[in-house]
Formats: structure tokens, C-alpha cells, sequence
């Protein structure tokens, strides 16, 4: 049988296009990126028809796969664990809506490779009331899309896709299923179901509360969770996605002493769980990510059998789970004979040697050194990176990089600097700009434009060669937008045109245009 | 057969490719594969790694646990010595010798090389210089270097660089395989 060699986020696109997906409607976010970036690239989903898109933001994407959802094909929207925050009113409400055929992807990065938290996408489809998938491996990856296509159509429900980064980014060999042909254009079952008028919405919640035992038994009946007999019942464990392997990869023989219940569907299968319970002395929770299954387990009081896990910190609260943790919380030995030595130094992440930012954060650093007690708002993209120049003084999420510069110009701060990239400026700093706008507020907003949206490997931005006309449709002042060109040869002048508006009571916007040299790389070689 | 190689680097440095060519000619010898790698921002000019796990057997975690790996693949000196909880007893280190300096506080060059030898197992050379002669990158020359110790046969791995470089042409795939061999021979010269 021939296998196919793909990241788990592949397996996930390539799963999406055999499952008879026709819509992928995302935005880009480390390690969610490579599912988008597969089926675009697909010529095979090109073949097939299938729209691929990247959006404006996590919203408008899942938003955009609602209304998929709504002419009766399959829709999918991917994004990192954050994005989930964007996209949180379409999200709830398509679990009201009882959305079928919708797979929501969310990929999230324990240890924070690339992230500015650690939270956990599982409560979301707790609080949501929907199924979740946590696959173990790329197989089930691939596997798990047209089987939570089924769930999601015969529930009637969208569903919860729950991936973390090592598996987004680890390759393995996958066998496909054959292709499955495309849903054709139908009206929705019950007519009313997709207008949430307040006496529509109260039926609907009742109906997703009742449909509640349905989801549990398709996580008891399914067979992706499954429980397996250990001989020694002193210690009982429950391992959900990925965190299986890391308990396997300490018995060298492939076979654990103690029973398990592998968990890779939620609601939790509470027929298979209590027989844990009952047959073993102590429960050891194992999951990469938050307590999320040790919470409902232990229970608020916790009384009963001792439940192990990251709340009591057998595992480490934070950062991702490894076969090394597992192997201490079971009272294994773990290997290893040599350290670091002390010689080597970090070497952290930094701006590309040429990078348009580093010039624009030159000439911007040197305005504020002339000007105390003012402050540049950072926001997310490779030019975080610019605190590593001194250049920034807050990354908080996508967007604040203008509302925190409005509020806290109201109240004294001066000047007030916010650096957003064209990327984010598209995803949620539009509104913010607004904002000012309306407000009259005196900020300096610099949109750092290179092009693309660089951080995520060079995905098109959203606003890209409308920046101009988008602020003056906000109603930023013509003379009061400038364009500058963020080269060294023109620090000086720069410098002088970024002071004069410091110096303007009122919104400003600089845009330093350069296009980001790993892309124009990219395009020489084309 | 059971191989856990760790690939590092410096980003942008095409070390973590080398990855895929090992992993093709695993797939077609019929051995299971796990291969893992880091994207987004650590990626921009940081240190980088790849986990590459090979086996006749099933494979579980995606990385591998430490004091596991046989084999540590470096494109640069001090990027080798960061991976060595890694590192099983009798595993191999095999690593560019010119430093690739980005840092401020980039440490002596003694230091790191009296470090190395410590270690029973090491191949250490300027695969810069011996790619540069030969006009093709460093690290499938590294990868030559790293065949004697990886239990795949030179055969299958020049099989994988025609399968994965074919369609930029022969002139491509024989400039690659050169390179392999020049590294191959320079870690069995000894």
C-alpha cells in the first residue's frame, strides 16, 4: 500500500479534500497554517473545484464556513489556538445553530513555540456543548476528518477539531481513503434553525442540550476511544491525543502494564472511564495541554480515589507533555547521560539581516529617544521581534497595538506609537483605527507593510496595496498618511518625517514600504 | 532496525531538508517514520531542529526522548553540543566545523571544539569549504557524512536525491549526489 509522507496538518488537508470538503476558509496562525496552505496548493483540489481561501480574519473565515455550511456542503475553518478568540461569536452560535457538515480545525502550541499562551481549544467545545476530536497520530488525523464529517452531519452539529503542535508539525506515512464526491446544494433541514431571533435560539439550545446523550454515544460507540486491559490495576490510566504515545514510548515492547482508556473523542466516554475508575487504585491523567480531563475527573471537591495529573502537579502545569514527563509521573527511570555544556549560548530568533522593520524601527527608535515617557504598542507578527531592539513595549494580541496607543493617549501617555504589520492591520487593527478616528486621539499608528504576512511562511495579506485608500476611508486626514521607504539611505529623512508627526495633535499613519526579503527571494528563484 | 537522528541548525540554513531525503529512502526501504520540526517564529535565523525517527517497529512519540537519538546531524559546531541530552552514550555526532556567527557572545571556537572532543563518536569538518568546491550546499554534503552511521545504504540515498531533485533536472540531482559522496568519503576516510 503506498503511503503518502505528511505533516499532520497535511493529513488534516489531505483528509479534508478526499472527504468531499468544498470549502476551506481560514486565517493563518502557527501550527495551523500548512492545512490552508496544502489544499491551495493542491492541484488536485484545484481538479476538484474545491475554494481555498485565506481571510480577513478568524471570524470572517468561520463565518464565511457557515454560510458554506448553509448550502449543504462541507466546510472547514482552520486556525491556531488564539484565532478561536477571534472567531468566538460565530463559534458559539454555530453550536446553537446545530451547524452539519463543519469542521472548525484549531491547532494548539503548548510550550508556546510560536504563541503568546498555552490555552486549551477543549474548553471552548466544552463550553460550546459540541463533539471534539483530539487525534493521536497523522492516521487518525487524516482518518478522523471524514469521520467527524459523518458525526458532524448525522448530530447535527459542528465539530471541534483539536490538534497541538507536534503533531500540526511531524511527518508521518498515511494511506488515503478513496475520494468522496461533494455534497450537492440543499436547504437546511429545519428553515428557522439558522435565524437566531430570541424565540428561535431558547428552542434551539433546548435541542442542542437535549441531542447531549446522542454525542455521548457516539464517543462510547464510535471506537476511536478505546480502553485497554492491564493486568496491573494499581494505577489506571487516561491518556487523550497525543499523550498516548508519549505513555507507549516508554514500554519498549509496546505493551503497558496498567488498563488505559485511550481518549480521542469527546464528551469523555463515561461508561469506559468509571470501569477505570472501579477496577484501579489511582487514576493518572495524561494530556498535552491544560487539566482539561483531569478537572471533570477529580471533580470540584475531589474526594474519592486520588486523581493524578498536572493540578497536582505530578506533570508539570505548564509548558507540552514528553515521553520524559510520563516516564517520571509512572516512577520510570529516564536516560540520558550528557547535558549542555556550559559553552554554548542562546541563540534566539531575530530579524533577518536586511529586514525592512529593522530600518523602520531604527529610524522610529531614534524619534523616541528624544521624547521620554513615550511609548510604542507592539502587536503580533515577525516584528515582535523589534523588542529585542528595544524598538516595542507591549505585544498583547492581534490588534491592540492601535487601541492600546488610543487608550493610553486619553489618558496622558505622549507620545503614543503603535507598529502593526499590514497583515495584522487587515486581521483587526481597522477598527481600532476607526476608534482614533472618531475619538480624535493623538497617535502615531506606523503599519509596517512588507507585502505579506511573513511570520506564518508568506500567506497574501488581506489589505495589501489598499492601505492608503482603507485609512482614508476611515477618515485619517490625506496629509496625515505618509509614505516612507525604510532603507538605510533614508534614516534621516524618515526620522524627520516620523517626528513631524509625533509633533501633529491628531491620528497620523506612516507606512515604511518595503517588501519582505524572504518572499522577494522566493520570487527571484521563480 | 531503529535510528533516532536529531537535524540542527541555524535557521534558513536548509539543514532540517536534509530530512526529507532520508525519510524517502526510509519510506521506500518499507520502515515506518516520524519526523518533526519547528515553524513559525523560532525559525527566523534561531537555533532550529528536526526529530527523525526511523524503525522496522511501530513508532509512538513524535520526538524523540532524551539520551535516544544515535545520531545528532549539525550544520554548525556550537548548534551540535545544544542537542546532547539528546544524545545517546555510543551515539554519533556529526557536525559542520565552521561556525555560523549571528550572536554578540558567539563563544571561542577552542571552546567548543575541546568540548566535542570529548565524545567517542565524532565527525567534525569544514563541509562548507569541500560544498564550495564542488558548487553544491553544505548540508547534503553533511548528509554524505551522516550515511555510514544511518544503516541506509549510499545506493538508496543517491535513489531518493534523483526521486525528490528529478524534475529540476539531471544537472541538479548529479551536483547533489556528488556532494553526498564527497561527504561520505570524508567521514570514511579515517
Amino acid at each position: 500500500m503506498e503511503k503518502l509522507l505528511l505533516l499532520g496538518d497535511e493529513a488534516i488537508a489531505q483528509g479534508f479534500i478526499d472527504a468531499g470538503g468544498s470549502a476551506i476558509n481560514s486565517y493563518p496562525g502557527t501550527p495551523s497554517t500548512q492545512i490552508t496552505d496544502y489544499v491551495r496548493n493542491s492541484k488536485e483540489a484545484k481538479e476538484l473545484g474545491i475554494k481555498a481561501n485565506w481571510c480577513a480574519n478568524e471570524k470572517t473565515a468561520l463565518e464565511a464556513s457557515i454560510g458554506v455550511a448553509y448550502a449543504g456542503k462541507r466546510a472547514m475553518t482552520c486556525m491556531k489556538h488564539v484565532g478561536l478568540n477571534v472567531c468566538g461569536d460565530p463559534f458559539m452560535n454555530s453550536a446553537i445553530i446545530g451547524t452539519k457538515g463543519l469542521l472548525i480545525v484549531v491547532a494548539d502550541d503548548p510550550s508556546m513555540f510560536s504563541s503568546q499562551d498555552e490555552q486549551d481549544s477543549r474548553y471552548y467545545g466544552h463550553w460550546a456543548m459540541i463533539p471534539m476530536l483530539e487525534p493521536s497520530n497523522q492516521q487518525e488525523a487524516y482518518d478522523m476528518v471524514h469521520f467527524g464529517y459523518e458525526l458532524s452531519e448525522t448530530l447535527g452539529t459542528p465539530v471541534l477539531y483539536r490538534i497541538p503542535t507536534r503533531l500540526a508539525h511531524s511527518r508521518s506515512g498515511i494511506v488515503r481513503k478513496p475520494v468522496r464526491k461533494q455534497n450537492e446544494i440543499s436547504e437546511p433541514a429545519d428553515a428557522k434553525s439558522f435565524v437566531l431571533l430570541p424565540a428561535n435560539a431558547k428552542r434551539l439550545y433546548r435541542t442542542l442540550i437535549d441531542k447531549q446523550p446522542n454525542f455521548m454515544k457516539a464517543s462510547e460507540e464510535s471506537g476511536y476511544n478505546k480502553y485497554f486491559e492491564g493486568e496491573n490495576k494499581k494505577l489506571g490510566i487516561i491518556t487523550t491525543g497525543i499523550a498516548y504515545n508519549y505513555l507507549m514510548e516508554n514500554f519498549a515492547d509496546g505493551k503497558c502494564p496498567y488498563p488505559v482508556v485511550k481518549v480521542t473523542q469527546y464528551p469523555l466516554p463515561y461508561t469506559m472511564i468509571n470501569k477505570l475508575y472501579d477496577e484501579c487504585d489511582e487514576i493518572l491523567v495524561l494530556e498535552d495541554g491544560q487539566p482539561f480531563v483531569e478537572e471533570q475527573v477529580k471533580g470540584f471537591l475531589g474526594k474519592g480515589k486520588k486523581v493524578m495529573g498536572r493540578l497536582d502537579e505530578t506533570i508539570r502545569r505548564d509548558g507540552e507533555l514528553n515521553a520524559e514527563k510520563v516516564a517520571k509521573a509512572l516512577g520510570m527511570k529516564a536516560a540520558g547521560e550528557y547535558t549542555v555544556p556550559e559553552v554554548v549560548v542562546n541563540r534566539p530568533p531575530a530579524l533577518c539581516q536586511g529586514c525592512p522593520h529593522v530600518d523602520s524601527y531604527t529610524a522610529l527608535n531614534a524619534v523616541m529617544a528624544n521624547h521620554k515617557g513615550g511609548k510604542v504598542f507592539g502587536d503580533i507578527g515577525c516584528y515582535t521581534l523589534g523588542f529585542n531592539m528595544g524598538a516595542i513595549q507591549t505585544t498583547v494580541c492581534m490588534g491592540a497595538s492601535i487601541t492600546m496607543a488610543k487608550g493610553a493617549s486619553e489618558v496622558g501617555i505622549f507620545p503614543a506609537v503603535a507598529v502593526i504589520g499590514d497583515g495584522t492591520f487587515g486581521h483587526s487593527g481597522m477598527t481600532g483605527l476607526l476608534d482614533c478616528v472618531n475619538e480624535k486621539a493623538n497617535v502615531v499608528v506606523m503599519i509596517l507593510d512588507n507585502d505579506i504576512t511573513a511570520m506564518t511562511g508568506g500567506q497574501p495579506s488581506s489589505a495589501n496595496n489598499k492601505l492608503r485608500q482603507i485609512c482614508e476611508g476611515l477618515g485619517v486626514a490625506p496629509e496625515h498618511i505618509r509614505d516612507i521607504n525604510p532603507l538605510p539611505k533614508f534614516h534621516e529623512e524618515n526620522v524627520k518625517i516620523i517626528e513631524e508627526e509625533v509633533n501633529y495633535n491628531g491620528v497620523s499613519v506612516i507606512i515604511p514600504h518595503r517588501t519582505c526579503l524572504v518572499e522577494l527571494k522566493k520570487h527571484l528563484k521563480k | 532496525m531503529k535510528k533516532d537522528i536529531i537535524l540542527c541548525g541555524v535557521g534558513g540554513d536548509g539543514i532540517v531538508s536534509v530530512a526529507k531525503i532520508i525519510s524517502d529512502a526510509a519510506l521506500n526501504m518499507g520502515m515506518n517514520l516520524k519526523q518533526s520540526e519547528i515553524h513559525g517564529m523560532s525559525q527566523r535565523g534561531g537555533s532550529v531542529f528536526s526529530h527523525l525517527r526511523l524503525s522496522d517497529n511501530e513508532i509512538f512519540a513524535d520526538v524523540i526522548p532524551e539520551g535516544q537519538a544515535d545520531i545528532i546531524l549539525s550544520s554548525e559546531p556550537m548548534e551540535s553540543l545544544r542537542y546532547l541530552p539528546w544524545l545517546n552514550k555510543e551515539g554519533w555526532i556529526i557536525t559542520n566545523s565552521d561556525p555560523f556567527v549571528n550572536i554578540k557572545n558567539y563563544p571561542e571556537m577552542e571552546k567548543i571544539e575541546a568540548e566535542l572532543k570529548k565524545f567517542p563518536h565524532v565527525v567534525s569538518f569544514n563541509a562548507n569549504e569541500i560544498a564550495k568546491q564542488i558548487k553544491a550546499r553544505s548540508n547534503m554534503v553533511l548528509l554524505g557524512a551522516t550515511v555510514p552511521y544511518l544503516g541506509i545504504e549510499l545506493s538508496k540515498v543517491e535513489e531518493a536525491i534523483a526521486h525528490i531533485f528529478g524534475k529540476k533536472g539531471q544537472e541538479v540531482v548529479d551536483v547533489n549526489i556528488q556532494a553526498v559522496r564527497a561527504g561520505y568519503a570524508q567521514a570514511t576516510a579515517k
